[in-house]
């Protein structure tokens, strides 16, 4: 949370610049999508480290993820002074704004499995599959990014690319171990 | 000499002018760097002096000028313009310069000149930013001879009484009040009369969201944002953003009969 703490702290100072809705709007977007691809690089990183660490903070940046995207939220909110008609209309018509708005949309019942309890009334299989929506959420989050700059596309590019490489990591990993189980159960039987 | 001691021109706002500290600090120039603080914190690897303008094309008269010459040639005026960015914000900017059309007019356009193009610096040691190929350099921009003439249209050399600092154009810079900030094009160093309507460098980077006319219109949206309102700078709320930025009585007739939907 502290990063909250900072943007306070530079909205009251005056460091947020000329335009500090602006500046904070960005920031708090940005913090969204670096909390959310961290979260899924844990996995990646435990399957080609063995590392267990990075398991369990995954949840906790998971949830810190979601809670600055209900804050880059909050603040678009804000700027267009809790406008809900201009809200939906930017939602629908504004392809930017649609990605992010679904991203969002998404997380939320991630949030809310994200409890050990959850996990046991849903059965484990069944709270995976759901999860797995994150995967679609960050990569909306992406594209919501790359849409919403004006020009210079590489920062966006560079998420893109981290996130599509987390993706091959855990496809490449997770196939030969499937396959290799499911040879050793055929040898079994 | 403070603005308040002097009378208000025909076309100044009375609006409250945004404070220099951040005029000069919330900048697009990305000659410079595609962040705002970018060109306040590189501004000084720039050097407006010595300094000459190429002036060619359709005139009479084609040379190359010495900033300080041709600053010489007309009575630097004030003028206290607004300032929309395509982005949904804006400023009151307090300008130095002098009109676009008496410069025009002593250049003598001959008969076949119906634009004018501007061209900016290209130099990666004075603008840093150029080392990445964001935009295509140099910045070019572009009026039709018509708007050019306007007497709202603009050169400034100076900003809240002062030199222009180079984050916002030195040591010469367009003014068109009535467009989106980015026709504004800064730091220029050739001026060319011509027949042909010019290629302008965002038209190039992304034809289908900025025109060539980039008039300030409420009712055409950006592809990818709405422009009905804008932010003021220094202010959290937002405001209804005005057909021509408020200027429409001065320049609405230069588009009769335009579709303005077409040439956004």
């Amino acid at each position: 949370m502290l990063p909250v703490a900072v943007l306070v702290y530079d909205a009251l100072s005056g460091a947020l610049g000329a335009n500090p809705i602006q500046r904070a709007t960005l920031q708090t977007g940005l913090l969204t999508l670096a909390l959310l691809v961290l979260s899924l690089a844990c996995t990646p990183l435990r399957l080609l480290t063995g590392w267990t660490w990075p398991a369990r903070i995954r949840k906790t940046l998971g949830l810190l993820g979601f809670g600055y995207a209900a804050l880059h939220f909050l603040i678009y909110l804000f700027d267009h002074g809790f406008d809900l008609t201009l809200m939906t209309e930017d939602v629908l018509k504004r392809p930017f704004v649609t990605a992010g708005f679904t991203a969002l949309l998404l997380l939320v019942p991630l949030a809310l499995t994200s409890t050990p309890r959850a996990v046991k009334r849903l059965g484990f299989q069944r709270w995976t599959r759901l999860h797995q929506l994150a995967y679609v959420a960050v990569s909306l989050g992406a594209l919501h990014y790359y849409w919403g700059v004006k020009k210079d596309h590489t920062p966006p590019l560079i998420y893109a690319a981290v996130i599509a490489a987390l993706f091959l990591i855990r496809f490449l990993k997770r196939r030969p171990a499937r396959s290799a189980r499911a040879g050793s159960r055929a040898a079994k039987s | 000499f403070s603005r308040a001691d002097r009378p208000l021109g025909p076309y100044d706002t009375k609006e409250k002018v945004t404070p220099y500290q951040q005029a000069t600090t919330y900048n697009n120039f990305y000659e410079f760097g595609t962040d705002k603080s970018d060109p306040a914190r590189l501004a000084g690897s720039l050097k407006p002096r010595p300094w000459t303008v190429r002036i060619d094309g359709e005139v009479r008269k084609p040379q190359t000028i010495d900033i300080d010459t041709l600053q010489s040639w007309f009575p630097l005026e004030d003028r206290i313009y607004r300032m929309r960015c395509v982005e949904g914000w804006s400023m009151v900017m307090p300008w130095l310069g002098f009109p676009l059309a008496a410069l025009i007019r002593r250049l003598e356009p001959t008969s076949k000149a119906k634009y004018v193009q501007f061209t900016a610096l290209l130099d990666t040691k004075q603008f840093p930013g150029q080392k990445q190929q964001v935009l295509k350099w140099p910045y070019v921009e572009g009026l039709r001879l018509d708007e050019a003439l306007n007497p709202l249209s603009f050169m400034a050399v100076g900003l809240h009484g002062r030199t222009l600092p180079g984050q916002n154009g030195a040591p010469l810079r367009l003014v068109v009040p009535w467009k989106y900030g980015f026709k504004n094009i800064k730091s220029i160093v050739r001026i060319t009369l011509t027949d042909k309507q010019p290629l302008t460098t965002w038209m190039q980077a992304a034809p289908q969201e900025y025109g060539f006319y980039a008039n300030v219109n409420p009712a055409v949206s950006h592809p990818r944002w709405s422009q009905a309102t804008e932010r003021r700078i220094g202010e959290l709320g937002r405001r209804k953003t005005l057909p021509f930025n408020g200027y429409a009585d001065e320049v609405a007739a230069l588009y009769k009969g335009m579709d303005l939907r077409k040439n956004f």
